[in-house]
């Protein structure tokens, strides 16, 4: 027998035990960053947190929601921050995202930016109202074949202080072969004054990983997160005609923005015009509430255009692309000579081809305010 | 146990340098050599990291063997100990990159860990112990493998860098023309081969 049997095995252990050791104390020295400030927008709020964490995560923690579509994983470019202190470089990982623009004002992905140091940033002042709520799907319903109103009822208690027009982020957990939560923008379709709710129109996506799994999983009584509210796309408040365009789930805001209107008893303070496009009648929705306030608010037309309408549609509505629709409203059918705002959100090849009508009949970009869908 | 070879240590570093270059004479260490190699900056950070891998590992792992392995009768048990050691130095390597430079530990990506499987690591120390160098001789020999192969990634990044602007034909782009750009260099180098002895 040879004693090798025993000290071999202990030799081994002995060796890697100490390597272990000195490997677990190299990690608490060299992956201490001790406490870091982030002193956010020149001041106005200062954070202390333990450093080593990605900004995005340590700001999360501290109740500061910067929006990410993809949770951090840098994937998605969303989660912009400027950066007003020496960071060093920008990563590998985040150029691609940012344009010369953004690199020359060193703007970085703040799911990327590691904190060591003390660090100061800037961030849009609305963020610092925006919070996470742990909600409760209330009611799922199919307003059409492919798009879902989803209704979140809030915690005891807590309400968001939105203005009709946001997004807010809605957040699924892991399923089938998506490995980690995954966050996506909704606009709310629920008016403010609906304290403790918030509604969404989720349309679905083929190979969409939010919309797959509010269609085929997501159950009334469920537990989902919300992190809200996001987002510049709001009525800006003067006399102008308001041309809305919408198109699919882009009905969210608008249905938001009408409910506000009169809920404050404001509807008929302007004119308001609103087109919708579809395809076909089976991809309207809300049609008998629309038209309930047409009747109802003298100043409000609602205009639904189809573009292939089916011969059992039984179609009595407009027809034609949206932009045909769109443009032979602006140039015939509404008053001459009003200052127009356009408010659009939907598609983005929709948008565009929107905008560039509304550009080509006398609107300016800066009267067109829109929410493009990503 | 034979007694270490008489080579002066400053002999020993410039031979493993210039004219029995790591990469070059005994080909070791080629995966990220050909992968790192297409831009100087990484280039530059994969051969400083690991020159001081080298270093380091050939003299931990010279004492673990002289003082642990040896006296125990368990040299049998030299390559798991080795590629230990050489995992350990490269794990906390990785945690030193990523605390000073967060752009070179994102470009060296994949590769700073896979320094662990560098043949040209395990090269180094199985050549150590192979050789029987003394301390003195395994920290020169290491050091200099490491800048051998340092200076040798260094070249083709440059080379790579013209040859990028040059007329190559499509089925050589990339990999191909590299291998021949190496082939060249080794050739080169073996113009030095004899006029220092390392064993």
């Amino acid at each position: 027998m040879d004693l090798a049997f025993f000290i071999a095995p202990l030799a081994v252990s002995g060796i890697s035990a100490a390597l272990a050791a000195v490997i677990s104390i190299s990690d608490r020295i060299l992956n201490n960053y001790g406490d870091v400030d982030i002193n956010i927008n020149k001041g106005k709020k200062n954070l202390t947190v333990t450093g080593g964490a990605p900004l995005l995560i340590s700001l999360s923690e501290q109740g500061i929601f910067v929006p990410s579509a993809c949770g951090g994983r840098g994937s998605c470019g969303a989660c912009k921050v400027k950066v007003d202190s020496d960071i060093g470089p920008h990563l590998p990982t985040e150029t691609p995202y940012l344009t010369k623009a953004e690199l020359a004002d060193n703007v970085h992905l703040s799911c990327q930016v590691k904190l060591k140091t003390n660090i100061e940033i800037d961030i849009p002042e609305s963020l610092f109202n925006v919070r996470q709520y742990d909600g409760v799907i209330e009611k799922i319903e199919d307003v059409t074949h492919d798009i879902k109103e989803v209704l979140v009822r809030l915690p005891e208690g807590s309400e968001v202080s939105f203005t009709s027009g946001q997004y807010g982020q809605i957040e699924v957990p892991p399923y089938e072969k998506i490995k980690e939560s995954t966050q996506r923008a909704y606009s709310m379709s629920s008016a403010p004054a609906r304290k403790g709710y918030l509604e969404f129109l989720v349309r679905l996506v083929p190979g969409g990983i939010v919309t797959s799994y509010v269609h085929q999983y997501l159950k009334e009584g469920q537990k989902m997160k919300v992190i809200a509210p996001f987002g510049e796309f709001m009525v800006r408040e003067t006399d102008a005609t308001m041309v809305c365009v919408a198109g699919g789930s882009g009905m969210a805001p608008f249905k938001s923005i009408f409910q506000d209107r009169i809920d404050r008893g404001v509807m008929d303070q302007r004119d308001i015009w609103y087109f919708f496009g579809a395809r076909t009648k089976k991809d309207l929705f809300y049609l008998d509430w629309l038209e309930e306030l047409q009747s109802k608010y003298e100043r409000f037309h609602f205009i639904a255009a189809l573009s292939e309408p089916q011969p059992e549609d039984d179609w009595k509505g407009e027809t034609g692309l949206i932009t045909d629709v769109l443009g032979k409203y602006l140039t015939e059918t509404m008053p001459k000579g009003d200052v127009r705002e356009g408010y659009l959100c939907g598609s983005p090849g929709m948008l565009d081809a929107c905008m560039n009508v509304m550009r080509k009949f006398g609107m300016t970009d800066d009267k067109i305010y829109f929410d493009k869908f990503a | 146990m034979n007694s270490a070879p008489i080579i002066a240590p400053l002999t020993l570093l410039f031979a493993s340098i210039f004219t029995s270059n790591i990469l070059l004479a005994n080909f070791l260490g080629m995966c990220s050599f050909i992968a790192i190699s297409k831009d100087m900056d990484s280039a530059n950070g994969l051969g400083m990291a690991v020159t001081v891998v080298l270093v380091l590992t050939a003299a931990i792992n010279w004492v673990v063997l002289h003082f642990i392995l040896v006296p125990l009768g368990l040299e049998f048990l030299q390559y798991i100990v080795f590629i230990m050691v050489i995992a350990a130095v490269v794990q906390i390597l990785e945690m030193v990159i990523d605390r000073v430079s967060q752009s070179l530990y994102m470009a060296l990506g994949i590769f700073l860990p896979l320094i662990t499987v560098n043949c040209a690591v395990l090269g180094v120390v199985l050549f150590m112990q192979i050789r029987n160098y003394a301390f003195v001789q395994a920290l020169a020999f290491g050091l200099g493998s490491g800048l051998g192969w340092w200076l040798a990634i260094m070249l083709l990044a440059a080379m790579r860098r013209k040859i990028d602007k040059a007329p190559v034909p499509a089925g050589l782009q990339g990999p191909g023309i590299t291998m021949i750009t190496i082939g060249m260099m080794a050739m080169a180098f073996i113009g030095f081969s004899g006029m220092l002895k390392v064993q």
